[in-house]
């Protein structure tokens, strides 16, 4: 099968699945800047999106997206070391012109997926995971159902504790490195660049980038200044949930 | 006025493919900063000789930066850190005095070494042989503007042509990948009308090679293109995915 044997056939699925994700991202961001200027709307959709057939099939496809892009991340990775040689460079440097991001794409996804385990059960597991279970008929108190469609009631719980606004920041400023190679890259590995694009396709990943994590980070950023006074003992610590 | 500089060079020397290797390290003085940089190897290795020690591989032919067969990983960089030259091209004047220049083979499980600095790029001749030529059916010389080509492809395919073939595009990038290579050689065909008629078949033919030869997979970092001392531009990688998969979706 070429899109395994095949160096060219391995990197279409890192493009195509890293496509699907950007897409993913930039509906997510969307939807989440609708928290800030309305909380309402935001649980509107939080629970228009809960556990309907079409937001679990997407929700499954998208699971899917992410474990094989995930998956082959390592075994290009594994691939390509192997294919380095056994003996390293005495002496190495990064030529200009050469991303930073783009030789350490493995290393920010790896970050981005240990925040992504930390995303998902601080809002996944309890919105709509504790819908799917309801239905399945496994037992689920009241109150917890009630809330597995307030989205603004989640935002707002973890964001007003500083620590998670802030881990959420670091979360956000690695995904931003990992897309500025990624957007680009993806585009390339699907063949579509050229000479005059290039450049281009270079600014659109920049820019794509910047947009879904601005869109993001103004969530914990909008939580942080609600706040209030920054890092106060009394508005930090006292209510972190025990994980 | 000649100029010169005392230098301290740390060598990589294997004496076999199979053998672990190791730095040795080499003063030499005065050295003529008008002396090219494979001049100097020239003297170090006549100081060896004359001392009785065996004198230091390393590849070398025309010298004039168009063979690509110099190699030579100088201070981090394929070709050393002057940008769009060969090794040969590289002059002493671009050192200091006192400075200490570290130099090693071209590092790839696909260029494995022969001995020292000297590795075998045979890979890419079997690459080339598995479908980077158009087959010609010979007879009588076609008029010379009988196909008319555009001068921007035109121009395109020389860009590609000009890929010497040295492989400080292997050594550059951390993947060990060979496809800015591969992918210059299918573009200065398949951007021709000759070359155009195979293009499909020379895409999968040489791609399956270079990854049988254990190449690794392109990540797009962009070091090829920025070490190479013709300047490839990696454009011509997209054009290569471009082909291949176009190729591999027909089927």
């Amino acid at each position: 099968m070429w899109l395994i044997d095949s160096s060219i056939g391995r990197k279409l699925i890192m493009g195509i699945t890293g496509v699907m994700l950007v897409v993913f991202l930039l509906f997510h961001s969307i939807m989440n800047f609708v928290a800030i200027i309305n909380p309402e709307a935001y649980d509107a959709i939080s629970a228009f999106l809960g556990a309907n057939w079409y937001a679990l099939i997407a929700t499954m496809g998208l699971g899917l997206g992410f474990i094989v892009h995930i998956v082959y991340a390592f075994y290009l990775t594994v691939r390509n070391r192997i294919a380095r040689g056994n003996d390293r460079y005495a002496v190495t440097s990064t030529p200009e012109g050469v991303s930073w991001a783009s030789q350490n794409m493995l290393v920010l996804g790896i970050i981005i997926l240990g925040f992504l385990a930390l995303h998902l059960y601080q809002f996944w597991s309890k919105m709509q995971l504790v819908e799917v279970l309801h239905m399945a008929g496994v037992h689920t108190p009241e109150e917890d159902l009630l809330l597995a469609t307030k989205g603004a009631h989640w935002v707002k719980h973890y964001f007003s504790q500083p620590v998670y606004a802030v881990l959420y920041i670091v979360w956000l400023v690695a995904l931003w490195y990992h897309l500025t190679h990624g957007v680009w890259s993806s585009l390339q590995s699907l063949g579509l660049n050229n000479k005059t694009w290039y450049p281009r396709v270079k600014k659109i990943s920049n820019v794509v980038a910047t947009i879904i994590v601005l869109l993001f980070i103004a969530v914990p950023v909008f939580g942080l200044l609600e706040a209030g006074p920054l890092f106060s003992a009394t508005s930090t610590y006292h209510s972190l949930p025990t994980l | 006025m000649e100029k010169t500089i005392n230098i301290t060079l740390k060598v990589w020397r294997q004496a076999g493919p199979n053998v672990k290797g190791k730095f040795e390290t080499y003063k030499l003085d005065k050295v003529s900063t008008d002396s090219s940089f494979l001049e100097m190897m020239d003297i170090l290795n006549e100081k060896l000789l004359s001392e009785r020690k065996e004198p230091v591989v390393f590849d070398h032919d025309c010298r004039e930066g168009i063979c690509g067969m110099c190699s030579l990983y100088i201070n981090g960089h394929p070709h050393g850190v002057d940008a769009n030259t060969t090794t040969c091209q590289l002059h002493m004047r671009r050192f200091k005095d006192g400075d200490t220049i570290t130099i090693e083979p071209w590092r790839s499980a696909g260029f494995p070494v022969i001995k020292d600095l000297m590795v075998d790029r045979s890979a890419f001749d079997k690459i080339i042989q598995a479908g980077g030529y158009v087959s010609v059916n010979t007879g009588g010389i076609p008029d010379a503007n009988a196909i008319p080509i555009p001068k921007e492809d035109a121009d395109e395919a020389m860009d590609a042509a000009s890929c010497i073939g040295c492989g400080a595009c292997v050594a550059a990038c951390k993947n060990g990948s060979a496809m800015l290579f591969v992918a210059a050689k299918v573009s200065q065909l398949a951007l021709l009308p000759q070359g155009r008629v195979e293009g499909a078949r020379r895409a999968k033919a040489m791609v399956s090679k270079m990854d049988e030869l254990g190449f690794g997979n392109c990540s797009n970092t962009g070091a090829c293109e920025v070490e190479c001392p013709k300047s490839v531009s990696i454009s011509h990688i997209a054009r290569l995915n471009r082909e291949f998969l176009s190729a591999k979706i027909k089927d």
